[in-house]
């Protein structure tokens, strides 16, 4: 591989980098795709959900391959809350989502990632696995190149580093610092054989049809963080992740809690008899639109989880990620053509982001996670404290229903970390935005009834 | 509730003790006889470094505080490749690259 020269050298086969080298490459760009791990996938841990649209725009109708890697189209999404005994449940099942174009599947990312790498190879990707980057090379300040830890130098126009939450060639190239354990999640994961006929029946299922739970509360022992289940074909994918900085601080041995989690007697029924496969773990990139690096240089961009494209409150990464390989692929085919690989052509990649899902979304969410933050003692109470109400409202006891709501009201509002959220929330500034709220709703109304358009 | 220094609550029930080999043991691995982790100081671990997070949050448990030796254990062989230690480390003192091409855990799933 000495002395080659491509159009462009994407780092990392997963869904960022082979979303990029696959676009190039049907622009008939020459270029190459390299994975350190054995076979692409080999190092890659996700849930897994991969929603449909982001990769129809890449191949289009990719379900319809026979060798197409999903496992099951997810018709229900259910979000739990967990006390230590019971559980309050949110959910939506639809038909529609068994027909085409389906919202999600659920997949086994190290199959998957081989069928994507196979498409791009299929497009004119060289693909080259067991390699490992150790740096990039730069020229008069532009990146030209990388070399590998067996010590070849591959050059080219551009590079598209795509390799991942740990972006060593990020770090190495100046385009990030390493991220702090506030700005990263980590998952613990198993896959657990099921049979097909189990699954079905003890997730109220159709056959093939697949159910997505996600799991909040007493799971991750007051951590910021939430389990996951999600049906395969013929195995479940049960994890449990919160932030790093809260591994650390609590000394919770993240095994440990996947067993605790899995032990819990809501869950446990629906992994009885399930056999482990897999384990695995992995970084999860949670620091969003603030901890973003910078997205491009002379000769280089970064996509996917190297540059934090993950939208954890909606479980969404993969997507991102391949919507943000297209886009620097589109950059780099434009850039080709104006035969200029300077940061402020490749800028392009990132008003392309910001005129798609990506960068919105990110943005969007940017100060979630520090506002939920503020109120760790409701993550940590709220779960017992919501189960304790609803048990009480459910449960017959033979007082009369107003003196039981109103013990109920009293409970939570004066539950300390209740009045804390109470107090932070309600400012000045917080309530004006209600009235405000208020007058377009009544506005709204008017309009209505009055027969106005809207 | 109770919480812990750092305001966390400690729930009475006790978390179960996982033996993390046995969970090691369900991945398949490509060995490499050259470390791609290692401590850039011993001294650090025994003398400066008191929670040693690395030993609770490593989900491969790779680190051992050896109590007789005085030093940290650092089982490279078991790594995933998260990467958490470098980022938890209070001292900055794991140096952990990416094992040579190909090398390391193989996911048949992931």
């Amino acid at each position: 591989m000495t002395e080659e020269k491509f159009d462009a050298i994407v780092v990392g086969a997963g869904p960022a980098g082979t979303s990029a080298a696959l676009t190039m490459a049907k622009a008939g760009l020459n270029v190459v795709l390299l994975e350190r791990g054995d076979s692409p996938g080999a190092k890659n841990v996700q849930g897994a959900v991969m929603y449909t649209k982001m990769l129809d725009e890449i191949v289009p109708g990719f379900w319809k391959d026979p060798q197409a890697p999903v496992e099951r189209p997810i018709t229900e999404q259910k979000i739990w809350v967990l006390s230590k005994d019971s559980m309050f449940q949110v959910g939506f099942k639809s038909e529609k989502w068994l027909k085409e174009p389906y919202n999600c599947f659920t997949v086994i990312r190290a199959t998957f990632d081989r069928w994507y790498a196979k498409k791009a190879e299929e497009a004119g990707v060289q693909l080259f696995t067991g390699v490992t980057v150790s740096e990039g090379i730069k020229k008069d300040g532009k990146v030209v190149g990388i070399k590998t830890s067996e010590g070849d130098e591959i050059y080219a126009d551009v590079v598209v580093a795509a390799d991942g939450v740990n972006s060593l060639l990020g770090q190495q190239l100046g385009l990030l610092d390493e991220w702090t354990a506030d700005e990263v999640a980590l998952g613990v994961k198993e896959v657990l054989s099921l049979p097909r006929e189990k699954i079905e029946d003890r997730f109220n299922l159709e056959q093939g049809e697949g159910t997505t739970i996600e799991i909040f509360g007493e799971n991750t022992r007051g951590m910021l963080g939430y389990s996951f289940l999600y049906t395969n074909k013929e195995s479940i994918s049960f994890g449990v992740g919160a932030k790093l900085s809260h591994f650390q601080k609590t000394g919770i041995r993240p095994p440990d809690l996947l067993e605790y989690a899995k032990a819990h007697p809501m869950i446990r029924r629906l992994l009885k008899g399930a056999k482990p496969l897999e384990y695995s773990a992995h970084l999860i990139p949670e620091g969003g639109y603030n901890s973003m690096p910078k997205l491009f240089a002379d000769g280089i961009l970064i996509a996917g989880d190297a540059a934090q494209m993950v939208n954890a409150s909606h479980r969404e990464g993969s997507n991102l990620a391949m919507t943000a390989g297209r886009l620097a692929g589109e950059t780099v085919i434009e850039a080709k053509k104006k035969g200029d690989f300077s940061a402020k052509t490749l800028s392009a990649y990132q008003t392309k982001l910001r005129d798609s899902f990506v960068i919105p979304d990110l943005f969007d969410h940017k100060d979630l996670e520090t506002m939920v933050e503020k109120h760790m003692d409701i993550v940590a109470e709220g779960p017992e404290l919501m189960a304790q109400s609803l048990y009480d409202y459910f449960q017959v006891d033979g007082r009369p229903k107003r003196d039981v709501q109103k013990a109920i009201l009293q409970r939570l509002t004066k539950n300390p970390a209740v009045r804390a959220l109470i107090k932070s929330e309600l400012t000045l500034k917080n309530e004006f935005s209600l009235v405000k709220m208020g007058v377009k709703l009544r506005l709204l109304l008017w309009k209505l009834t009055h027969g106005g358009s809207l | 509730m109770e919480t812990d220094p750092w305001g966390f609550p400690v729930s009475s029930d006790a978390l179960p003790k996982v033996n993390v080999d046995e969970k090691l043991g369900s991945l398949t691995y490509k060995a490499d006889h050259h470390a791609h982790i290692t401590l850039k100081d011993n001294a650090t671990c025994l003398n400066k470094c008191h929670d040693k997070p690395c030993t609770t949050v490593c989900p491969a448990q790779v680190y051992q505080w050896e109590d007789g030796q005085k030093k940290l254990i650092v089982s490279f062989e078991n790594c995933i490749e998260c990467g958490a230690c470098r980022m938890l480390c209070p001292f900055d003192n794991i140096q952990c690259h990416w094992p040579r091409g190909g090398f390391g855990v193989q996911y048949k799933y992931g």
